[in-house]
Formats: C-alpha cells, sequence, structure tokens
C-alpha cells in the first residue's frame, strides 16, 4: 500500500470545503479549497433510449443544464458540478454520450462566458463489464466502449473522469445477502484492489492524455448495496456499517494509481479516504433521499467538498422540473456550509457538530463517520502490511469503536444487532493477511461457476 | 403433523441444513432437514406430507418473521438452504408426480438491468412456498419469456426492474407476451415500479415486496 500515515491526523481538521489537496477544475472552480459546491446529478424519467434517435433524449438533458445552471445564477451560486452519469445505453455507444456531454458543455460554456458560473461536467460512464456472467474484467471487449466514452467524452467537455467500478461484484451480491464478511472482504480486498488498479491505471493514462482530471472511483455496487438492503432490515445494521469500511481500502487504490478527487458521490467511504490522502471529496446526504434512504443525512455533510443528490428524474414537480428543484437545494445547503466557512473554524466545527450529533446515535452507519471514528479508523487502516491487513484492521476499530458506543450510551443499542458483533468479530479476525491463503480459505466455499479468477490476475 | 414432519418443519424454520452444519448454534450434532426428510421417506411417510405439511410449513413461518421484521435474511435463505437439502430427497417423486408443485413461476430482471438481488429474494421466497422456480437471470428480453411460456405452459411470470429506463422494457415484455398468451398472469416488481405502472402496462400484480408476491400466487392456487 501507498499510504502508511494519514493526510489529516487531527479530527477538527477533517472539515468540510477544505481539502489538503484540493482540485482546479479547467474552468476555475477549485475543489477543496475554501468552498462547498452543488454537485446535480440527474436521470431521465421513465422513457425508452432509442440509439437511432438521441433527439428526445438530448432535449431533456439540454432542459435539465440549462434550467439548473439559469437558477444557480439566480441564487448566486459560486460554482456547479454536473454529474453526467451515463445511462448504460450511453456507454454502450459512447457516441450517445459523447454527444450529450458535448451539449451539455456547450450550456456550461455559455454559463461561464456570459454569467461567470463555474461549471463542470464530472462524466461517470458505467462499467458495462457486468453484463457479461461470469464478467471478464480485464479481457472484456466491453471495456471498448468505456474507455471510448471516458477518452472522447473528455475531448468534449468531461472535466472529472469517474466510475463506479464493479470488480468484485460477482461474488459481493452474494455474500451481503448471506451476511458472508469473509466473501465480502474477499470480494473488496483481493478481488477489488486487483481490478482497481487494472482500471484505474487506464483511467488516470485517459485524463492525462486528455488533459483533464481523474476523479475517484465509488464503491456505491457494494457499501450502499448494503446500506440500502439495511434500510430494508434486510440484513444489520452494523453489517453494513463494517461493510462500509471494507470498501475504504478497494476505492483507495484508485487514488494510489493516481486520481486526483473530488472522489465519488455515493461511496461514504470518501471520508476515510480524505483523511488517508488529503484528496477532496463529494458526499450525498438527506438531500439525496429522492434517490434513496439513507441513515446519514446530516452527517454525511461533515468533511464533503461537493454535496450531491445522488440522481433526481427529469421530472416536474409544483416548484418546476425536478433538477432544478434540486440545485436550489444543494445550493441553499451549500450555502449554509460556506457561510460557517466565512465565519471561521469556530463556526465550520460548531456546524459540522451539528450535523455529526443529530445522526451518530441513532445508526453504526452514522456513527463510523464521526471525524473522530473516521481517524481512527484510518489510522488502523494505514498501518496494515497489505490490502488485506489494512482491512481487517479498519474493520476491527469500527466494531471496538461501535462496541464501546453501545457501552457508553453515545450509539443506540438495538438488542436484534447484539450478536453481530460477536459473529463479525470472529469472522473477520480468522481471515489470514496472506492473499494466497485468503484465497485458498474461501475458494471451497463460493459458487465458483460466478467468478474468473485469472481476469483478476489470480 | 407427525412428529417427524414437524421436526423436518422446525429444521427448516430455523435454517438446519444437515447434522454437520454449525448453524444454529443450539442444533449443532442434531440431524438437519437433509437427514430427518430421508428418514421420514424411509419410514413411509407421504413425500406430498413431507413437502407440504413439513417444509412448506417452515419456510411460511419463516417468510412470516422475515415481514415482521424479527429476523434478517441470511437466517432465511440459510432456511432456503435447509430446503434445498430435504428437496433432493423429494426430487424423484416429482418426476414419478406422486409429488406435486404448486405451479410454475419463471422470473428474470428485465432487458438492460442487471439488478438481481429482490429478483434472487422473491424467488427463494417463492420456492418455499411451494412453486417450481424458473430463475432466466438478468437482462432478459421479450422472447426468453415467451419461449419459456412455451416450455412450461400455465406458467406465472414474474418481471423485475431496478432502473426508470429499464423498467419501460416491461411494457413491452408484457405485450409480448399477451400476444402468445393472453390468460398468463404477470407479476412486476422493483424500485421504480408502482401499482399504477402495473395496471398501465396491463401486467396483473405489483407488490413491494417478496412475501406480497407469495400472498399473490397463493391465492392463484386457493
Amino acid at each position: 500500500m501507498k499510504y502508511n500515515e494519514l493526510s489529516i491526523r487531527n479530527p477538527e481538521d477533517l472539515i468540510f470545503g477544505t481539502a489538503p489537496n484540493p482540485v482546479i477544475t479547467g474552468r476555475g472552480l477549485e475543489i477543496g479549497g475554501g468552498l462547498v459546491y452543488p454537485e446535480l446529478n440527474f436521470t431521465l424519467p421513465a422513457m425508452k433510449i432509442d440509439a437511432e434517435d438521441i433527439r428526445p433524449v438530448v432535449d431533456h438533458y439540454k432542459e435539465i443544464v440549462q434550467g439548473a445552471l439559469e437558477r444557480a445564477v439566480d441564487l448566486y451560486s459560486n460554482g456547479v458540478v454536473l454529474e453526467f452519469e451515463t445511462l448504460i445505453e450511453m456507454t454502450q455507444h459512447p457516441e450517445i454520450g459523447i454527444e450529450l456531454v458535448k451539449q451539455m458543455n456547450a450550456i456550461c460554456e455559455n454559463f461561464y462566458t456570459n454569467h461567470g458560473l463555474k461549471c463542470e461536467i464530472r462524466l461517470t460512464p458505467n462499467d458495462l463489464r457486468e453484463f457479461e456472467r461470469p464478467p471478464l474484467q480485464r479481457t472484456s471487449k466491453l471495456l471498448e466502449p468505456m474507455m471510448e466514452l471516458f477518452e472522447r467524452g473528455a475531448e468534449e467537455g468531461g472535466n472529472l473522469l469517474s466510475i463506479e467500478s464493479t470488480g468484485g461484484k460477482e461474488i459481493s451480491d452474494d455474500a451481503l445477502m448471506m451476511c458472508d464478511m469473509k466473501q465480502f472482504i474477499f470480494s473488496q480486498a483481493v478481488l477489488g484492489v486487483r481490478d482497481m488498479k487494472m482500471l484505474w491505471k487506464k483511467i488516470v493514462d485517459i485524463a492525462n492524455k486528455t488533459g483533464v482530471i481523474p476523479g475517484g472511483d465509488t464503491a456505491c455496487g457494494f457499501g450502499n448495496t448494503a446500506m440500502v438492503l439495511a434500510e430494508k432490515k434486510y440484513i444489520p445494521k452494523t453489517f453494513a456499517a463494517i461493510a462500509r469500511v471494507v470498501t475504504v481500502v478497494r476505492t483507495l487504490v484508485a487514488i494510489e494509481e493516481g486520481a486526483k478527487g473530488p472522489d465519488k458521490d455515493c461511496g461514504y467511504e470518501g471520508p476515510f479516504l480524505k483523511a488517508i490522502t488529503g484528496i477532496p471529496i463529494s458526499m450525498e446526504g438527506k438531500t439525496a433521499a429522492c434517490a434513496h434512504l439513507s441513515p446519514v443525512g446530516n452527517i454525511a455533510a461533515a468533511c464533503t467538498d461537493l454535496w450531491s443528490n445522488e440522481s433526481v428524474q427529469n421530472i416536474k414537480l409544483l416548484a418546476g422540473m425536478a433538477p432544478t428543484v434540486y440545485l436550489e437545494q444543494l445550493e441553499y445547503d451549500a450555502r449554509l456550509m460556506n457561510q460557517a466557512i466565512k465565519g471561521g473554524k469556530a463556526d465550520v466545527l460548531q456546524l459540522q457538530k451539528l450535523f455529526v450529533k443529530s445522526d451518530a446515535y441513532y445508526d453504526p452507519q452514522a456513527f463510523v463517520l464521526t471525524p473522530e471514528n473516521v481517524i481512527r479508523i484510518s489510522e488502523e487502516i494505514v498501518r496494515g502490511g497489505n490490502y488485506i491487513d489494512a482491512t481487517k484492521r479498519g474493520c476491527l476499530k469500527a466494531l471496538e469503536l461501535i462496541s464501546n458506543g453501545i457501552q457508553n450510551g453515545s450509539l443506540m443499542h438495538d438488542e436484534k444487532e447484539d450478536e453481530w458483533i460477536n459473529i463479525l468479530n470472529e469472522d473477520i479476525s480468522s481471515i489470514p493477511e496472506k492473499e494466497s491463503d485468503f484465497v485458498e480459505m474461501v475458494m471451497p466455499t463460493m459458487d465458483t461457476s460466478k467468478l474468473i479468477l485469472s481476469e483478476y490476475g489470480l | 403433523m407427525s412428529d417427524i414432519i414437524e421436526k423436518i418443519a422446525y429444521c427448516i424454520e430455523f435454517g438446519k441444513i444437515n447434522k454437520s452444519s454449525p448453524y444454529p448454534p443450539n442444533m449443532r450434532g442434531e440431524d438437519g432437514a437433509d437427514e430427518l426428510t430421508k428418514q421420514a421417506l424411509d419410514q413411509g411417510t407421504d413425500p406430498d406430507a413431507i413437502l407440504n405439511q413439513g417444509m412448506v410449513i417452515g419456510m411460511n413461518r419463516v417468510g412470516k418473521k422475515f415481514s415482521e421484521n424479527k429476523i434478517f435474511v441470511p437466517q432465511m435463505l440459510m432456511s432456503a438452504k435447509a430446503m434445498s437439502a430435504g428437496m433432493e430427497h423429494i426430487k424423484p417423486f416429482f418426476q414419478s408426480g406422486s409429488v406435486k408443485r404448486k405451479g410454475v413461476f419463471v422470473l428474470g430482471t428485465v432487458a438492460g438491468d442487471l439488478h438481481d438481488i429482490g429478483k434472487n429474494l422473491v424467488g427463494m421466497m417463492i420456492e418455499g412456498a411451494g412453486w417450481e422456480v424458473i430463475d432466466l437471470g438478468v437482462d432478459v428480453g421479450a422472447q426468453k419469456f415467451v419461449d419459456s411460456i412455451k416450455e412450461h405452459p400455465g406458467c406465472v411470470i414474474g418481471l423485475s426492474a431496478l432502473l426508470t429506463t429499464t423498467m419501460v422494457n416491461m411494457e413491452s415484455i408484457v405485450e409480448e407476451i399477451r400476444k402468445v398468451s393472453a390468460e398468463t398472469k404477470i407479476l412486476v416488481g422493483g424500485a421504480p415500479v408502482s401499482d399504477d405502472f402495473c395496471k398501465k402496462i396491463g401486467a396483473d400484480n405489483y407488490s413491494s415486496d417478496p412475501q406480497g408476491a407469495v400472498d399473490y400466487l397463493n391465492t392463484l392456487v386457493a
């Protein structure tokens, strides 16, 4: 592992709006440089995408961007990031995604030129490799349209590159449903790490070639899947909280390979990455309830640099089109945080305390995100001798903090969850640190028809 | 209900697969659904009774506990595994016709969509309720569903989608199915799907959770 010490050691320095290594975009947004900006995410309403006639799709995206940026100007916004997280067809047929970037970027440029509004597009193609089962993580032809969209999309105005990569997903879904922590850690700390190394090397090369910023990844398909399952009461919240900590190491690999941030919004592993590497991050909380429920509505903002809504459909609400409405909500959240920054460190810490204290007690998934706990867990992660050791250390520290929190009354006690602390402790402690030993341990317990080890270089 | 059938129901309720399985801890070393089903058949117990008065009852209890948020999914999955272990012994009786399932349920995540956690849960619950489940997987187009209907006349179809841009594919799949079989019952589910959408596209039932799907299917054979 590249990182063996923290970039931010003091919890009081893990704050919103400021990162040790800010990122400056093409139109001058300094992310992590002392302001929080909204990051608007959007998608189509229920409709078909016809590759033969993309005009209705283009019209939707143009309407979204025009409406949102008009509102941003009216609200005197300091700047906006627009995340274009493509729908599958837009990556399968990269020419669709490229055309949409081009059209949206033209609108951004117009607002920048005429109103001085700093706005950038974060381009997030789909990881298509999931379509093949078992997936061919390294040899799939589906990597070609993904990389084409990254490269040509970057040339057309995608200034920040990101992805929700899926290495290990063929194992993790079942592992989450069975609450099998060994398999889940295998999916992330072995398969995920190996896939991230391969994939992010390619993305960083494209970013360097095209002169744009390699943003970061997110374990959305893993940590957020766990969170959504816990919200549905399908799996224990404690399991989901530890699953979140597990995802830190695999997402960290993007930064090891050259990603600069901002890390992508739907990864609540972002605060750990910020503490370890100093990159700026994007987070989503209460203003993302349009896309999914969560137990981290306020605390998610504690140390964020971009504030996101995850995704909202372009549908009409009473006030206007939903993306415009959500831009306004994000902007007011950002404005509040920026006012605190203007007031000085004491104001920042006061507002952060309210974000943190209003959520941390109610759910272990929120509890592990307090700045103090993020730093404690991150300290353990960077002590790890390798990715598996780092993951184990982080998880065991998180379990210890959760257990202590329950005992000292700072975390709500839920009887149904009790046994899981011990189950997880035993399970995680039994994992060998050597990768080959770990592979040998888990392979007999897995449905091997779902996985091709050689596609991970194993 | 005989003692051994009740024991089978109990093993399935608490996820006791076989003698060597460590779960649940309080039943370590005891026979599980695997051994007990074999013993029951050896004793001459009616396989249909083993299935419907033992296994299905056990899974019903688990489904109820799950619906009431008293247990998590992994516990339900252990029950499903216990049932599968017992079913291995019952399988030959399906082939001979002396035991019948309630029907055939064919499900899949619709074209363009790769999400399958919800689909898998629904399939498991429905299998546990005594149906034969045929899982077509993810990214499934209309033709595969139509072919399944031809292969399994009278089957019920389940369509799953998680994306707003793929739920619309449900409509075309329903249309294609109606062209070949107007009477086939079609269930739809998934995060963006609603009862209104279900009615709009001409499907027969929408359920927001797996138990709702089981309840609906049971009305078809009541």
